[in-house]
């Protein structure tokens, strides 16, 4: 019980956080708004027994990737934006249209709810724990872990061959 | 005992192969001149696509030997059976190709980077593994390594807007798309408890929940964006019309390939086909929305982006039938429409010349008199993609719709469905022809004459031409392998893995790939 309403606030928090960083104008406001996101979805997987990774989203994604975004705002000196009038076409035909699946998938998911057809993910009790983790990391899941390094491999060339200056 | 043997090296061989060549080209490129060209590098990187070939044939050796090859190995992630071996000859092929028409293009173009090779490179690596991966996991990085390289390959002609604006466009619509194929995956795992597709089918079984099924929509989302399956394929013509020709060549047939050999794996993972009227509007729309959105188009390669809608529409026409029949002629076609997209997109890299002038259609009038042999074989391809006789696009489309045609469920749904692709082929043959009537018929308006081929843009257009005709002419050797590949992928087979041996193994000896 006390378990729901903690999720249902650490996640009306997540959505405002996320609804603000669209909202902002001003980049700083914007990135401060995604620490937030961050954090609230760090107390979700708190609540959901994953210690482990709940202590990475703070270290990595509210520590070291912030930390990053907040340098390059300040290095490219990026003022509020301007605002333009927006698409008339994504008025009339978006926000109804939003509307409308968000209806559909809504009344789907209350009316449907005895046919969703979920399992019941009861792990072993040292599920989330950083030793079952490595476990899984090294064992099961070895060749995606390690075909990731191909991952950030390019993802670096890439930065590196689009930044490189053209002569 | 080492859980991990030799035997599973093997199944990741080319895989590992290509990541070894793709380190050697990035670590020898700084050690060039900045300004030489770099078409040893290019040389290195098309050793390393043969090297790959090589390594598949290395993995049917050992299947023929060893019964168990075709299990899942890595714990359950990499499952080489007949039908990732196809994509594992087919991919590469179609990688050497590019690269072929590559090394003329980036002289042309005064490209020097040593890296467009290794992103290629690495870019095979992410689609070959997509076609054995059989856990969502894995198929999702496999996924992004191939996505991110081809995001950054487009934008690879940087004294061009457009292919700056082609790139960010690309980068942003497939990280949403990419989104959803996760999203996909999240609710798959909740609602069997496991990401591997082998333990999905039988954990749901034929009468899957809701949250399977928003699993299974969302993935077909995030899919139907990577093959550029209408209504997620606005992206197209923008991205192919900025993007240098001949990764256009690469990435209207590789990475589809590869999504479609994803999409052939989790749609018939389990018995059920809820999923089927969504494949079958996303079939007829691609079909009509792609040949007509063609009919318009005065750029060539806005022109074949929409024929590449138009043909994944067709291709879908082959999930729809979800019958054994039609998973061979998925895989038919996808080998197919490589062979003839790749040339057709190899003739537009040549023709465009520097910074890749000359890319409408009237550009090519006369083009029959200016360079016959040029002219001669993009007519090949039009023709093949028309779907004329004795070319592969007519057996592949003959595949399909006879698939369609065949299919014991939903028979009058898919009756209309073979009915709209006839139509839309009648309606595709206009724009093809209308290029050939421009070559042969009119008078040519560019005064400059062509520059003449390099040998290996030469090599990579009759390699393409002769798979076009091979394909369309004897296309039993390679059906037989389609057939093997579309068996392995029934959810039975699947589920017993071990227990069926030899039915999984490539049948008879191989001499040739469709492609080299």
């Amino acid at each position: 019980m006390v378990h729901q309403v903690l999720f249902i606030v650490f996640g009306l928090i997540c959505v405002a956080g996320a609804i603000n960083l669209l909202v902002q104008r001003h980049p700083i406001s914007s990135a401060l708004s995604l620490v937030v996101v961050m954090a609230s979805l760090a107390l979700i997987y708190l609540l959901l027994g994953a210690e482990f990774v709940a202590a990475i989203q703070v270290i990595v994604y509210a520590g070291a990737i912030m930390v990053l975004f907040v340098f390059v705002i300040m290095l490219l000196n990026a003022g509020a934006e301007e605002r333009t009038r927006g698409s008339r076409m994504a008025l009339i035909v978006g926000v109804p249209g939003v509307i409308i699946l968000a209806g559909t998938v809504g009344w789907m998911l209350v009316s449907g709810s005895g046919r969703l057809g979920g399992v019941n993910l009861v792990g072993p009790s040292s599920f989330g724990e950083t030793h079952a983790i490595a476990r899984l990391l090294f064992k099961e899941f070895l060749l995606p872990f390690e075909i990731t390094s191909v991952l950030i491999l390019i993802a670096i060339m890439g930065a590196v061959v689009l930044g490189k200056r053209e002569n | 005992m080492n859980p991990i043997q030799t035997v599973d090296y093997i199944r990741i061989l080319p895989e590992l192969v290509l990541t070894a060549f793709g380190i050697i080209i990035m670590m020898a490129d700084p050690l060039l001149k900045p300004g030489a060209s770099r078409k040893g590098l290019g040389l290195v990187a098309l050793g390393g696509t043969i090297a790959a070939i090589a390594a598949t044939f290395c993995q049917i050796a050992w299947s023929a030997r060893d019964a168990n090859f075709a299990t899942p190995g890595w714990f359950g992630m990499v499952r080489v059976d007949s039908f990732a071996i196809f994509f594992h000859l087919l991919i590469p092929a179609i990688s050497a190709v590019c690269i072929l028409a590559s090394l003329e293009y980036l002289d042309a173009q005064n490209i020097r980077s040593g890296e467009y090779y290794a992103l290629i490179l690495f870019g095979t690596v992410g689609m070959v593994l997509m076609s054995s991966a059989v856990e969502l996991v894995l198929i999702f990085i496999a996924l992004e390594i191939s996505s991110i390289s081809t995001y950054i390959l487009a934008g690879y002609r940087r004294r061009n807007a457009g292919s700056a604006e082609s790139a960010i466009k690309y980068f942003l619509l497939g990280s949403f798309a990419t989104a959803f194929f996760l999203y996909g995956v999240a609710l798959m795992f909740g609602a069997t408890g496991s990401t591997s597709i082998l333990k999905i089918g039988p954990a749901l079984g034929s009468n899957p929940g809701l949250l399977a099924i928003a699993a299974t929509a969302l993935m077909i989302v995030g899919l139907g964006f990577k093959v550029a399956a209408a209504p997620f394929h606005i992206w197209t013509p923008d991205v192919y019309e900025g993007a240098p020709a001949p990764i256009v060549a690469l990435m209207s047939t590789g990475p589809k390939a590869a999504a479609f050999a994803v999409l052939l794996r989790v749609l018939f993972a389990t018995t059920s086909s809820d999923w089927l009227p969504l494949i079958w509007i996303c079939a007829a729309l691609s079909m009509t929305l792609g040949n007509f959105g063609a009919l318009m188009q005065n750029n060539v390669k806005r022109m074949l982006a929409y024929s590449s809608i138009a043909h994944a529409g067709y291709l879908l026409v082959a999930f729809a039938a979800s019958n054994e029949i039609g998973r061979s002629a998925a895989i038919f076609y996808t080998a197919s429409y490589a062979a003839m997209n790749v040339g057709a997109f190899a003739v537009v890299s040549h023709f465009g010349a520097g910074g890749e002038r000359y890319v409408s259609v009237d550009d090519y009038s006369g083009l029959g008199r200016r360079s016959p042999l040029l002219a001669f074989t993009f007519t090949i391809f039009m023709l093949s993609l028309i779907g004329i006789p004795a070319t592969a696009g007519f057996l592949a489309k003959y595949y399909v719709f006879n698939a369609a045609l065949s299919a014991n469920a939903h028979p009058t749904a898919l009756v209309w469905l073979t009915i709209i692709g006839l139509v839309n082929s009648a309606v595709a043959s206009y724009y093809y022809l209308r290029l050939i009537v421009v070559m042969y018929m009119r008078e040519p308006v560019i005064v400059e004459a062509p520059a003449p081929a390099s040998g290996a843009m030469k090599l990579a257009l009759v390699l393409a031409a002769i798979a076009t005709i091979y394909l369309g002419v004897m296309p039993g050797r390679v059906l037989t392998y389609s057939d093997a590949g579309a068996r392995d992928l029934l959810p039975t087979a699947a589920a017993a893995g071990s227990a069926t041996p030899g039915s999984s193994t490539f049948p008879g000896p191989v001499a040739t790939t469709p492609e080299k």
